[in-house]
């Protein structure tokens, strides 16, 4: 597997003391749709900052592409797209100048191929119309979209995204996540930075998390996110499910007076819900638990940077509600709703949870073949 | 990288105002003259403007001598100090890097770009007041400030020779807020940095006590481009002004692009 981000031993104290990155060893492979997790201040911005070579590591060195940085950062990040806290553009001037001039900035935009880039892009990122307006006139959206197109002007084989749904409506974040979905299908890595981590569990293929300027997991998503060995159970004779699974020496936890959380302890859960419907008890529901990446983060950083991580995480989940500002634009439990009980996610049990909307239409294209890019 | 800044240059409002309002200035000034014909009494005043009364030809070397003490330096210093902080404050300095283009190659188009700045407004400077003081006064062959007769092509010649020093008189204050604009992200700080700068050196230049530094002092030589029109022509101050601001140019010049190739970028 191709290593395209190689950070060893990364560190940055800026100038007054503060550790913004405290030794971080991370490895993003090819093809992978990274994400790079912790709560606001963790050093995720600083790190994807010395991956670009805009500020110089104090110890430890950084590969990009195979290529050093700062050392060789000029052959590095030709192949690369990025997208780092919010857009930048010159207000006085249109959508597409902008773009122009940022493609003639440096090595690497041809200039044969940049109208027809441009307009690709454009078309893209769904700005097709409104390429020629000044970006005055811009809503915050459309100059993220923008951004993004100025990102993947060069078809980068690495795009390197820092925070790129802040700012969007959950229409926008919804087309944004396709559009990473998209382009790691067609071949590029993709990194991407968030402090919602509910975000980063639906589309990321692994993820790092960082607190305090620490690197504290990384790894695969699924297993990050490894069954706990418990399951929910909602039931109307709850009294009854509690005493059948004690008398199959299991562990059994009330939640309240319909829910029970019920130790496996290497049972298989299939067999649980064949237990139970065989002694008469009406389940409502079914669920093998699961945790989320917030619970894995909370475990892995303890107490001392959960209350800074609460701030910004979604909500809790309390009693089965689903939590987080997008839980509502999660997608349906794929393998829910089986046979009379429902096998999701512990954060959206579909017997209390609302249905989810509507997919909005799609405005994110099937990429087209982008004329003139390096692959 | 340096068509890329020209472009952003050119396609600027904010230039285009500058400049006509640089421009502007000293034909407010002309259409003073002509209409109540008091001139000021040789001597006094801004230099050169007693003589146009008599000849417009002297009229865009006067029209830069009003604008040289403070219009031209206020829009030298806000152009280059929005070189690089400008960019750091709209977010697309962080961009530029990462793109990449590298720091030395943006620190030295800016300064093409400022050089074009200085270049575009003198010479709009002149040709809106040659034309303007031609309209007014008329052209006629010019005496010296010796007293001696000049033809009109002379008198041109030492025109755009004027031009050229005043032109090149803005290089030491453009690098200094040059360099201003690599040591914080907003525009404002370092046009004010290089204003303040300048603002002392002129205040320098006017007290005694400080006369050991004055020959040093950024803006001491500035309105030496006035011995161009004597008979012979002095060139002592022209030398010695040419001189310095690239001795200023050089060393601020080079502490920018130092400063910035070792600046954490964090806009």
């Amino acid at each position: 597997m191709t290593v395209v981000v190689r950070t060893e031993q990364l560190t940055k104290r800026f100038p007054g003391g503060l550790l913004a990155v405290d030794h971080v060893d991370l490895e993003v492979h090819e093809g992978d749709l990274f994400g790079f997790l912790g709560p606001n201040g963790a050093g995720k911005s600083t790190t994807i900052r010395m991956l670009l070579g805009l500020i110089f590591p104090t110890e430890g060195t950084v590969e990009v592409l195979g290529q050093a940085v700062p050392r060789h950062a000029q052959r590095a990040l030709l192949d690369v797209g990025s997208l780092v806290e919010g857009p930048g553009f010159y207000p006085y001037l249109s959508g597409r100048r902008n773009l122009t001039l940022f493609d003639a900035a440096g090595a690497g935009g041809s200039r044969r191929t940049r109208d027809a880039r441009i307009d690709a892009v454009l078309e893209r990122v769904g700005l097709a119309e409104v390429g020629r307006r000044p970006i005055k006139a811009y809503s915050m959206g459309m100059r993220q979209r923008l951004g993004l197109a100025a990102a993947l002007l060069r078809t980068p084989r690495l795009m390197i995204l820092d925070e790129p749904t802040n700012g969007l409506d959950p229409q926008g974040i919804h087309e944004l996540r396709s559009l990473f979905v998209e382009l790691v299908r067609s071949g590029t890595t993709v990194v991407l930075s968030s402090h919602l981590l509910a975000e980063v569990e639906v589309i990321c293929t692994r993820a790092a998390m960082m607190a305090s300027g620490r690197l504290v997991a990384q790894d695969r998503v699924d297993a990050l996110l490894a069954p706990t060995g418990t399951v929910l159970i909602e039931s109307p004779d709850a009294v009854d499910a509690a005493a059948t699974l004690r008398s199959r020496q299991l562990l059994v936890e009330w939640i309240d007076a319909t829910h029970l959380r019920a130790h496996l302890d290497g049972y298989p859960s299939e067999d649980v819900n064949r237990l139970l419907v065989d002694a008469g008890v009406r389940v409502s529901e079914l669920s093998r638990e699961r945790r989320s990446l917030e619970d894995v983060f909370l475990d892995l950083t303890g107490g001392e940077t959960a209350d800074a991580a609460r701030a910004v995480l979604p909500a809790p989940v309390v009693d089965g509600a689903p939590g987080g500002p997008w839980a509502g634009s999660y997608p349906a439990p794929s393998d829910g709703a089986r046979d009379g009980s429902s096998v999701g996610s512990s954060e959206t049990p579909s017997a209390t949870a609302p249905p989810p909307p509507p997919s909005p239409p799609n405005e994110w294209p099937d990429p087209v073949p982008t004329p003139g890019g390096s692959r | 990288m340096i068509a890329v800044e020209l472009s952003k240059l050119l396609r600027r409002p904010r230039t285009w105002v500058t400049i006509t309002l640089l421009a502007g200035l000293p034909v407010i000034v002309g259409i003073f003259l002509k209409t109540t014909g008091i001139a000021p009494r040789p001597g006094s005043g801004p230099a050169l403007l007693s003589e146009v009364l008599n000849n417009g030809v002297l009229f865009p070397a006067a029209a830069l001598a009003l604008i040289l003490p403070v219009f031209l330096p206020v829009g030298v210093a806000v152009i280059a100090g929005d070189a690089i902080a400008g960019e750091a404050s709209a977010g697309t300095l962080r961009y530029l890097i990462a793109r990449p283009v590298s720091r030395s190659r943006l620190v030295l188009s800016k300064i093409v770009m400022a050089l074009c700045f200085i270049l575009l407004a003198v010479v709009i400077v002149a040709v809106v007041n040659f034309i303007a003081g031609a309209a007014l006064f008329g052209i006629k062959p010019l005496t010296s400030l010796s007293g001696t007769g000049l033809t009109t092509k002379e008198a041109l010649l030492r025109t755009l020779l004027s031009i050229a020093y005043i032109g090149w008189s803005m290089l030491g204050l453009a690098g200094i807020a040059l360099f201003a604009s690599t040591r914080t992200d907003s525009p404002l700080a370092a046009a004010l940095t290089a204003l303040a700068a300048f603002v002392t050196s002129q205040v320098l230049d006017l007290i005694d006590a400080a006369r050991v530094i004055k020959p040093y002092l950024p803006t001491h030589y500035w309105l030496s481009f006035v011995d161009l029109f004597r008979d012979p022509i002095l060139w002592r101050g022209i030398q010695r002004g040419v001189l310095l601001q690239a001795v200023y140019m050089i060393v601020f010049l080079g502490g920018a692009w130092a400063s910035f190739n070792s600046k954490d970028i964090k806009s």
